[in-house]
């Protein structure tokens, strides 16, 4: 699994932290997304699906 | 074509009305004539309080499309902005541009100088304080008069101690500006009282943003004043986030947790579950569920087109208003089987309480917390929490931009 982020399109509503706080982080000046890792490991996929899924903003995008 | 052979009174006929009250026997459900209309099609045009027939967008797929589409615009100044009342309609020159009414770029450098203190978790390491203060709160309501208002004993409080504490307003000043919150949230007062109240407040906090210049503290308004002084951001400006954020932070959380309260009376399972199950994974999908089942920003989310969009089969048109009532997504049975059901284990994290797309509520991680802690603590402390009135003798707030209801006399 292969994890891409756009910070472009980010809004920091924080749901990818909340959904996978090892995957994601956010900036502390303002709380756009930072990926800790690229590629996780197996046993978070369904985690970082999740994440990808109730972001509102659309910015994380999952390459299998 | 069927609009050339059917009479223009009866094409009028045909069109819903929107908004329809909810129903005295549910009010905790969405009003069942908006329900009716989204089990027949996703999206459909309603005549609404001006005469003009904006398309509601009634399917939770359907809302995510249009919440998330860049053709798709929050200026309230194009014509055709559908409005949700007149006075919204009135005072619109006096409103300037905030995260609410911004588009693309104006919007991102907006949210982007208020997204910094709310993120997850910045906001999890408030948890102890906020859990401190629940039990503080709840401590006084039980040593104080049986019964009591769970609204003045803690709903409010709450919120409005962590908006405080957050954006660094003294709380000492609370009853000033939860007034002037509560005049912010009521659709239903003229431009006149809305202005009145929105220039007290004005002032109370630009004088705030002032003294943080002098002295400056760990908070928001502190990072305003430095924005200010940096000129990156204007006075008025930083007291409208400011007055953004202090208003939203109080009156929303707040009706969760007294609205959450009265529901969760009616279903004993669903409160025996959160009185017997302190799981934190089980109260953050409890917590999910409440507010997909109640969805407090009932009034619809107001959008225009800024060109044609097709969806779904329809083409909605450049320049058409849009209204996006998230409690009919959130009761969409394509999204969440038995919507009636108020069902805290099942996975609704997908809900659009928050709204969806870039607009999405920025506080949501501060309210989520707020109301695991309440909801976990709030009735395994008191397990005989009880209305102490009937409940056709609530008051429920229809005309405000969070539903809820005015007071929740409790007894145990």
């Amino acid at each position: 699994m292969k994890v891409v982020v756009d910070t472009e399109k980010c809004v920091a509503a924080g749901n990818c932290v909340a959904a996978a706080m090892d995957v994601f982080d956010q900036r502390e000046e303002d709380g756009i997304v930072v990926l800790l890792n690229e590629h996780p490991p197996a046993e978070l996929a369904a985690d970082v699906r999740n994440a990808a899924a109730i972001c509102p903003a659309l910015a994380i995008r999952i390459e299998d | 074509m069927a609009e050339t052979v059917t009479s223009p009174a009866a094409a009028e006929a045909q069109v819903p009305r929107f908004p329809t009250p909810r129903s005295a026997e549910c009010p905790y459900a969405p009003p069942r004539d908006l329900l009716a209309l989204g089990d027949e099609k996703p999206l459909v045009k309603a005549r609404t309080w001006d005469g003009s027939t904006p398309w509601l967008i009634l399917g939770h797929a359907a809302q995510r499309a249009i919440l998330s589409d860049p053709r798709v615009s929050v200026d309230e100044h194009l014509p055709g902005f559908p409005f949700p009342t007149k006075t919204m309609a009135d005072t619109l020159e006096h409103r300037p541009l905030t995260i609410f009414n911004a588009d693309g770029a104006d919007h991102a450098r907006f949210r982007r100088m208020m997204t910094a203190p709310f993120t997850r978790n910045r906001m999890e390491r408030l948890r102890p304080a906020i859990q401190q203060i629940t039990d503080q709160l709840i401590d006084d309501m039980l040593a104080g008069p049986n019964p009591a208002d769970l609204v003045k004993a803690l709903s409010l409080p709450l919120p409005s101690l962590m908006i405080c504490e957050v954006l660094g307003v003294p709380y000492a000043d609370h009853e000033f500006f939860q007034e002037h919150a509560e005049v912010a949230t009521n659709t239903e007062l003229t431009g006149e009282q809305s202005r009145a109240s929105q220039e007290a407040l004005g002032g109370y906090l630009a004088k705030l943003l002032m003294a943080k210049m002098q002295e400056p503290g760990d908070d928001v308004l502190t990072d305003f004043a430095e924005r200010i002084k940096a000129k990156e951001l204007e006075l008025p400006d930083a007291v409208m986030l400011t007055m953004v954020l202090l208003i939203a932070g109080h009156e929303t959380s707040a009706n969760m947790i007294t609205l959450g309260t009265a529901a969760l009376l009616e279903n004993p399972e669903a409160l025996a579950q959160l009185q017997t199950n302190q799981d934190p994974q089980f109260i953050a999908g409890a917590v999910e569920e409440m507010l997909r089942y109640l969805t407090i920003a009932h009034l619809g989310q107001r959008r225009i087109a800024l060109e044609d969009i097709e969806i779904e089969g329809e083409t909605i048109k450049g320049g058409e208003g849009i209204v996006v009532p998230l409690g009919a997504g959130n009761w969409d049975p394509a999204a969440f089987p038995e919507p009636d059901r108020l069902d805290l284990t099942r996975e609704a994290q997908h809900h659009h309480a928050f709204a969806w797309g870039v607009h999405q509520c920025l506080g949501q991680q501060l309210a989520r917390i707020e109301l695991q802690v309440v909801y976990g603590t709030l009735y395994r402390r008191i397990p005989t929490l009880r209305l102490a009135v009937g409940r056709d003798e609530l008051k429920f707030r229809g005309d405000s931009l969070a539903y809820g209801v005015y007071e929740l006399p409790v007894a145990w």
